[in-house]
């Protein structure tokens, strides 16, 4: 799979742009501030209808514009495939598929697949648990886009539970007693099946994914460390493993919700379920979080993209691969170990400041990006 | 910018649903130019609709009597009562001409984010129908999502220890569509409805 033209409309800081990309490797070069990620960023959206930099979308948005377009011509099996998205903040945004308008912007997922290496990766490695379970869902969803409903009916009754628990909250600490609460079991039930759809499908991605992560992470690292990964799941605190049998764990969230039902009822939220899951990282027998060097963390935050990468090259589709200002964050040894990881990949689109910092043997062809413009000078 | 009725008047259009500020400005400029008996007869029909519209004391739907239509139509079944969310779900089951039984309106669906329990719909209303008796069978048509899920789910509890025939409308594939075209969670929840074909 490639990208062979990106055009965009008012998104970010550029009023209308388009460029042609060719297979092979890639190198955006330009200042700061001038737009080189902002091209990489609309590949991102269109790959995860979510940026990698902003949770709103009002940003994405040109300062005066009403909506901003990414278009983008897709090369896949000999095939080509023209994706379009309108974003308009605070609506729906519309999509459409070789021109004939798409019934949900989600049924653009799987058309451009994508693999992006940010200088925001590191937080996997040392941020919050969601950082973790955002990567999980993200690569979940390019994997299988089927799994954007799950997550999208998952997120909406907890959403509806907790605002459920929060007004017996409130009722109950302003004396008001009677909340309706005969929804609840409701919302449990609903909550236990499309919960675990979604556990079902991380903890099959981790079995999967694991390997790929400690081969991975010994490439990059050479040898220093193994990186064991395992899904942290709140259903095996009482020490039993949780396997990815739907109907079991379906049953097990409910008699975990059974049991914290009071708990819940006295904090106003969900307590239990994925949302409330990590991923746990270890290098060696210590967490990588809070143990790990900075170079080791950046060598995990690699190692993590790179299986990503490998897993869905092995299962049959090449991403495109997307390495937004990494090298600049990287020692001279890394650069080079990514560099040879990353250059078996169809299509490899780099950004960076100066141009020195990407290893030559990424140098295919250069783009000058420069005060809204993107120029092909190699 | 505009004054005076003008300005009024695309105000009060750019209230309604699905109609932004320059659709509410066609239209305003569009009724400005029309017929006066026209314009006179749309101010009528307004008028008319929150004065005689009321909801229909047996089902909920729309009526013009104390009971509406279908209520009153003694050729429809007593025995099948179809559980839908808002009037415009009647008419499109109507639509289809495969139901000859009765409704009932919920006038919404369970959402708490919005504030809305059991209590805020016409759910104790039905209970009241279902112990005259004559109710065999109730099909549950609340929307395929999230909210229509919890309630026909909600429903489908309270109404089992009855002993009546639960039923929820199959969510699956649209007719004259190609299977390759369909999304994964349609197909999905179609593996999870498909029957056995009879032959």
């Amino acid at each position: 799979m490639r990208v062979r033209r990106l055009e965009l409309t008012d998104f970010r800081s550029y009023p209308q742009v388009a460029v042609d990309f060719e297979a092979g490797p890639s190198v955006l070069v330009g200042p700061n501030g001038h737009g080189k990620t902002n091209l990489v960023e609309a590949l991102g959206y269109l790959a995860q209808l979510a940026s990698h930099r902003v949770a709103a979308d009002a940003p994405l948005v040109r300062a005066g514009a009403e909506r901003a377009v990414i278009r983008a011509v897709i090369v896949h099996d000999g095939r080509e495939l023209l994706v379009e998205l309108e974003i308009v903040p605070g609506k729906a945004n519309r999509a459409r598929l070789n021109r004939s308008p798409a019934s949900r912007p989600r049924d653009i997922l799987g058309a451009l697949k994508l693999v992006m290496f940010a200088p925001e990766d590191l937080s996997l490695v040392r941020g919050e648990p969601a950082e973790r379970r955002r990567f999980l869902d993200d690569l979940l969803v390019t994997r299988l886009p089927r799994f954007a409903g799950v997550r999208a009916d998952y997120d909406r009754v907890v959403k509806q539970r907790n605002a459920l628990l929060r007004t017996a909250y409130l009722a109950r600490k302003t004396g008001g007693g009677s909340t309706d609460l005969r929804t609840l079991d409701v919302w449990d039930a609903h909550l236990a099946r499309h919960g675990a759809e979604l556990l079902a499908g991380r903890l099959e991605l981790v079995d999967v994914l694991a390997p790929y992560v400690e081969k991975a992470y010994d490439a990059v690292s050479q040898g220093k460390g193994a990186a064991r990964m395992a899904y942290r799941c709140g259903l095996a605190e009482d020490g039993d493993d949780v396997t990815a049998d739907r109907g079991v764990l379906s049953a097990r969230l409910l008699a975990a919700l059974a049991k914290s039902r009071a708990d819940e009822l006295a904090r106003g939220s969900t307590l239990v379920g994925p949302h409330r899951d990590d991923l746990a990282l270890r290098l060696g027998e210590l967490p990588a979080k809070g143990y790990a060097s900075h170079g080791e963390s950046w060598s995990y935050a690699l190692a993590l993209r790179l299986a990503s990468f490998d897993m869905l090259r092995a299962e049959g589709t090449q991403p495109v691969l997307v390495l937004d200002d990494v090298f600049a964050e990287l020692d001279a040894d890394r650069r080079e170990r990514l560099a040879e990881l990353v250059g078996k990949a169809g299509q490899v689109l780099a950004t960076c400041a100066v141009a020195s910092d990407v290893p030559e043997s990424l140098h295919g062809a250069r783009y000058d990006v420069a005060g809204g413009e993107v120029r092909r000078v190699r | 910018m505009y004054e005076g009725a003008i300005a009024d008047l695309i105000d009060e259009l750019g209230r309604l649903p699905g109609i932004g500020p320059k659709s509410a400005q066609r239209i305003a400029f569009y009724i400005l130019g029309a017929d006066p008996a026209d314009v006179a007869r749309l101010a009528s029909v307004l008028k008319r609709v929150k004065d005689q519209v009321r909801f229909c004391a047996v089902c909920f739907n729309v009526a013009e009597e104390e009971r509406c239509r279908i209520c009153r139509d003694p050729r429809r079944s007593d025995e099948v009562i179809c559980v839908v969310e808002e009037p415009k779900d009647v008419i499109a089951v109507e639509r289809t001409g495969e139901f000859r039984g009765h409704y009932h309106v919920l006038g919404g669906a369970i959402n708490p984010l919005e504030g809305i329990g059991p209590d805020n719909l016409k759910i104790r209303e039905l209970m009241l129908r279902l112990r005259s008796g004559e109710v065999k069978e109730l099909i549950l048509a609340t929307d395929p999502n999230t909210e229509g899920e919890a309630t026909a789910t909600y429903l489908a509890l309270l109404i089992k220890p009855m002993g009546l025939s639960v039923t929820r409308l199959a969510s699956g594939l649209p007719v004259g569509g190609d299977l390759e075209y369909a999304d994964e969670i349609t197909l999905g929840r179609a593996f999870e409805g498909r029957r056995s074909l009879d032959v």
